[in-house]
């Protein structure tokens, strides 16, 4: 008779837990690769949709490698939107691993690749830079990808999703043209900037912008003092008004090297990355409008 | 070959502060070395470098990474653990090469622990590899005031200290000397090691005190033989261990210390004073 009782109760408990899982799930689940993806699905889902990301804030999508709950997030997602551009070389897999059936979105589709140069260890090799995003023009072609995406995935909310976008897209054609505007009023001669991190090819070709890539110091390494006196010989030939160097950790060495050169030290550029929710840059547009205020004080003489 | 070894200094001015302040550190470290050579206290000097560490981190996570803040937080860390070991020798019945031991490791695991807490470890890492390349005006002052004091208090506790050295006993009977010699000694051991981490970073701090004195050891025989011969190779190392960190892209702090040790293992084989090669040589029996 108890027995009965206690398996009753557990059956009403089990039917309760379900009806309260069908609720929650209508939301639809969403997977994005890394943290600027994850920040454009947000926006264009709305309320509709749950975002997690598999590359946090500050996290190097290069060479991230997933865990187990990685996999299981993957797995019960509906869609899941990737950069692609060979930016995530782990993600084949991780589908495979997550037994992934869901849709897979490229959110990079339709935009025109550029190359870059790598040097990693050996020849130079050239490569299609992954960092679309740095252009925001190609930022409104992810956003529309996006859109479809989760138009695809879940037609009832079609016009959500489209009201999202539109408004999303008009505040990136916004930052666009403030962008152009900070940029466009710096000196033709002074908009040359050095950065080690080759993140900002986009960026440049679209806002007219020099970036120089550093010679030397390549590693987060101790620095050796040929490395310290190529970048001083880089700056000092080619001159160049500000440094972006992030992976010279230590200030120390990048305030010696702004001394000896007389070039201003600016401060981090996010690229790959967003910053923690309370940081300089926490959504995409965040990122844009830190790097660019960035980049105009340091080359504003 | 000349223009090759000045050109650099010549072009680039953190050439130039590298190599004042490695000038300054052989001024001072390698003198130290020898007195703890000669006392039998040569691994001490790395156990405090250790020590130092976590007055260091606490230094560097109240203010970041501020030259004063850090080099007082070490310089009392390495000095607590000195004065600790000293008095827990005279008190109890083990010995300072134990008791330091103790200290040390507790002091390194503090110091490991503290950083962690705060999570930014890679940063730290660059504390304890310093860069002599990323020497400024603070650190440099900071460098020379330290070798300046050093040589001037070493001048001055000479006596009472070679005689420490060599009869300790004796000292002992003889003047109440013994006891703040020992003390003096031990606070320019911890100052130099302060001055050490400025330029090449706890680690290879010691580097450039140790193994001039040991290099020194066979080449001369008086003590102030030993200094010279150890001063001038500290700095002959170091000025060309930047050359060769120029020239042959390697990282400057180990390449000095490499150096260094180069010299040590050239001095151990062709030295005068008991090189190796000397013993090879069958010596020629006196005659009546």
């Amino acid at each position: 008779m108890k027995h009965h009782l206690i398996s009753r109760l557990a059956l009403a408990a089990a039917v309760l837990l379900l009806t309260c899982g069908a609720a929650a799930a209508e939301k639809v689940k969403a997977v994005a690769s890394f943290s600027i993806l994850g920040d454009m699905v947000r926006e264009v889902g709305g309320d509709r949709v749950e975002v997690a990301t598999l590359v946090g804030p500050n996290g190097d999508a290069h060479v991230f490698s997933p865990t187990p709950a990685d996999a299981k997030a993957l797995a019960s997602a509906a869609v899941f939107f990737v950069n692609g551009l060979g930016f995530e070389g782990w993600i084949d897999r991780l589908e495979k691993a997550a037994d992934f059936k869901g849709k897979v979105v490229v959110a990079s589709e339709g935009v025109k690749p550029l190359t870059m140069t790598e040097e990693e260890g050996g020849a130079p090799e050239t490569v299609t830079d992954p960092h679309a995003w740095q252009d925001l023009a190609n930022g409104k072609i992810y956003v529309a990808n996006i859109r479809d995406g989760l138009i695809a995935a879940d037609p009832e909310g079609k016009s959500a999703y489209e009201a999202n976008a539109a408004k999303y897209l008009a505040s990136i054609e916004a930052e666009e043209g403030a962008v152009r505007a900070a940029l466009g009023a710096l000196p033709e001669a002074r908009r040359k900037i050095i950065t080690s991190h080759d993140a900002f090819g986009y960026f440049g070709k679209a806002y007219g912008l020099e970036i120089v890539a550093s010679q030397g110091v390549s590693t987060e390494s101790e620095a050796s003092a040929q490395d310290v006196a190529k970048i001083i010989r880089q700056i000092r030939q080619q001159k160049i008004p500000a440094v972006f160097i992030e992976n010279i950790t230590d200030h120390r060495l990048l305030d010696q090297i702004a001394r000896e050169t007389g070039a201003k030290i600016g401060g981090a550029l996010y690229s790959d990355a967003l910053s923690e929710p309370g940081g300089p840059a926490p959504t995409y547009l965040d990122m844009f409008r830190h790097n660019v205020g960035a980049i105009a004080t340091a080359l504003s003489s | 070959m000349i223009d090759a070894v000045v050109a650099p200094f010549v072009e680039f001015s953190f050439m130039r502060r590298a190599l004042a302040g490695c000038l300054a550190l052989s001024l001072g470290a390698p003198p130290i070395g020898v007195f703890l050579m000669l006392r039998r206290m040569s691994l001490m000097g790395d156990a405090l470098s250790h020590a130092v560490l976590p007055g260091a981190a606490i230094g560097y996570l109240l203010f970041g990474l501020s030259l004063p803040a850090m080099s007082f937080g070490g310089f009392f860390a390495g000095l607590a653990v000195a004065l600790a070991a000293g008095l827990v020798a005279r008190a109890t019945a083990l010995r300072e090469d134990a008791s330091l031991a103790g200290f040390y490791l507790v002091s390194l695991a503090l110091g490991v622990l503290i950083v962690s807490i705060r999570g930014s470890n890679i940063d730290l890492l660059h504390v304890l590899f310093g860069t002599v390349l990323a020497l400024d005006d603070a650190a440099l002052i900071l460098v020379a005031a330290i070798a300046t004091i050093s040589l001037t208090v070493l001048a001055v506790i000479y006596r009472p200290l070679v005689l420490e050295c060599f009869d300790p006993q004796f000292l002992r009977a003889a003047s109440g000397w013994s006891s703040p010699t020992h003390l003096i000694f031990l606070v320019l051991v911890v100052l130099n090691l302060v001055a050490g981490f400025q330029a090449l970073g706890t680690l290879m701090a010691v580097g450039i005190m140790l193994l001039p004195a040991v290099t020194a050891r066979f080449w001369a025989e008086d003590m102030s033989g030993l200094i010279v011969v150890a001063i001038a190779s500290a700095f002959a190392a170091s000025a060309a261990g930047l050359l060769l960190s120029f020239y042959a892209n390697v990282p400057t702090g180990p390449a000095i210390i490499l150096l260094c040790g180069a010299f040590y293992l050239v001095s151990m084989l062709l030295g005068p004073r008991g090189g190796l090669i000397w013993s090879l040589v069958p010596r020629r029996h006196l005659e009546a």
